[in-house]
């Protein structure tokens, strides 16, 4: 996170600089936050139950030797076939639950929960 | 064992056998019991016909455990090639690439068309993911089928059934046959006699394996009803790229081996993934099998050869 400094000789726009300050810091502060990563090692994701704040995109990314497939068990996101190293992300932008698995491998699942 | 005129078992039993070079894995059973015994030498072909299976080629895997599953299949191509006795037809239980893509498909095929035999496919989980979900597959291989690829044939008397289980799968579930296709299943079935002889070819084995692994089929046992009323029924499957066997009343199940890539015995790994061996020893993990079959009551032959001792 940027720290701005404020330069004392301009007190009259203070207050503005402050301001812009603090908006400046919280969007770039929300920038770096609103990121999230599943791995996938051994057919498993790690971890298998995250939280997030809506608007988080979270990647994933596959580290086994062998494809998999990402697939929300209600349709709303479906990755291609990742090979290893390959990643995939959905931004979560509804509050919800998520409940996802393996297509290739179905007995691998996992879940995002997006709460405020 | 189903009563009926086909009670080969007990009678002196004629072993049908491939003529091979080098040593196999030959099941067979007795008294209903599966037994295994390593075959030496050459043994005459009797009449009858054979047919070869061949299941998890996964064209364009490239990692540790085999740098070259294209490599490998060619050789196991060249094992074929160099039997003497003709196969009538070659079975390649699906997981033909590594990835549905083009050029892997291209590959396999060119490599399997060295063989110079009609091959009937049915797709793997790893043959079904290009961008169109199995419409890649359904265009080179499933010209006379139905749904995403299930179909029957008939050779020589015997009724050869290709199932399709890994579509439609559910999360925290093993592999799928589906109501549309069982119904299919139910169909091709009504009108033929208990005495005919089935062989079901499907990628993921028909019998629960290992289900933390996802080594089973869920409505698998509504498929095993339909078939329960014949007298031979053999079951030969892929996926978890060794062999297992199992006989239950008259249905025989067989795994085959890949020519791509072992993976651990259930249990003795935490994940069912591609297993690494020695280099040395890879070929004595990959292999092709042979199964003949003979009119006149007998339960058909199955001959496992790996690629290496």
């Amino acid at each position: 996170m940027r720290v701005l400094a404020r330069p004392p000789f301009f007190k009259r726009f203070a207050g503005v600089a402050l301001i812009v300050a603090a908006l400046l810091a919280v969007a770039i502060g929300s920038a770096f936050a609103d990121e999230a990563k599943v791995a996938i090692d051994n057919f498993t994701f790690v971890p298998d139950t995250i939280t997030v704040k809506p608007g988080t995109t979270v990647t994933f990314e596959n580290r086994d030797d062998i494809p998999h497939l990402i697939v929300d068990t209600a349709g709303k996101f479906r990755s291609k076939a990742l090979d290893t190293n390959d990643t995939f992300s959905v931004k979560f932008d509804a509050p919800g639950e998520f409940s996802y698995f393996c297509a290739l491998h179905p007995h691998m699942t996992g879940k995002v929960i997006v709460a405020p | 064992m189903a009563q009926d005129d086909k009670d080969g078992i007990d009678r002196r039993g004629a072993l049908e056998c491939m003529i091979w070079a080098g040593t196999g894995v030959l099941w067979t059973l007795s008294g209903g019991v599966p037994k295994s015994a390593l075959i030496g030498s050459a043994h005459a072909a009797q009449s009858g016909f054979s047919f070869l299976q061949i299941s998890d080629s996964h064209v364009g895997f490239d990692k540790p455990a085999n740098p070259n599953a294209l490599g490998t299949l060619n050789e196991a191509i060249d094992k074929i090639l160099a039997m003497p006795a003709g196969p009538a037809f070659m079975i390649h239980t699906g997981d033909i690439s590594h990835l549905s893509k083009p050029k892997q498909f291209d590959d396999a095929d060119q490599a399997i068309a060295r063989a110079k035999l009609d091959v009937h496919y049915v797709p793997g989980e790893h043959d079904v993911i290009d961008e169109n979900n199995g419409k890649a597959y359904l265009e080179r291989y499933g010209k006379n089928a139905k749904g995403a690829g299930w179909y029957a044939f008939d050779q020589a008397g015997v009724h050869f059934i290709g199932l399709v289980n890994v579509v439609n799968l559910k999360a925290g579930g093993m592999g799928n046959l589906g109501d549309e296709q069982l119904a299919w299943l139910a169909d091709d079935l009504k009108d033929k006699s208990a005495s005919t002889p089935i062989v079901v070819f499907a990628h993921i084995p028909l019998w629960t394996i290992a289900p933390e692994w996802g080594w089973g089929t869920e409505d698998s046992a509504k498929a095993l009803a339909l078939l329960s009323r014949f007298g031979s029924v053999t079951v030969l499957n892929g996926h978890i790229h060794q062999l297992m066997q199992k006989v239950e009343g008259a249905v025989s199940f067989y795994t085959a081996r890949s020519t791509a890539f072992p993976q651990p015995a259930p249990g003795t790994a935490p994940a069912p993934g591609p297993m690494l061996v020695p280099a040395g020893d890879l070929r004595k993990y990959l292999g092709v099998r042979a199964v003949a079959f003979h009119q006149g009551a007998e339960p058909l032959a199955v001959t496992d050869a790996a690629l290496a001792q």
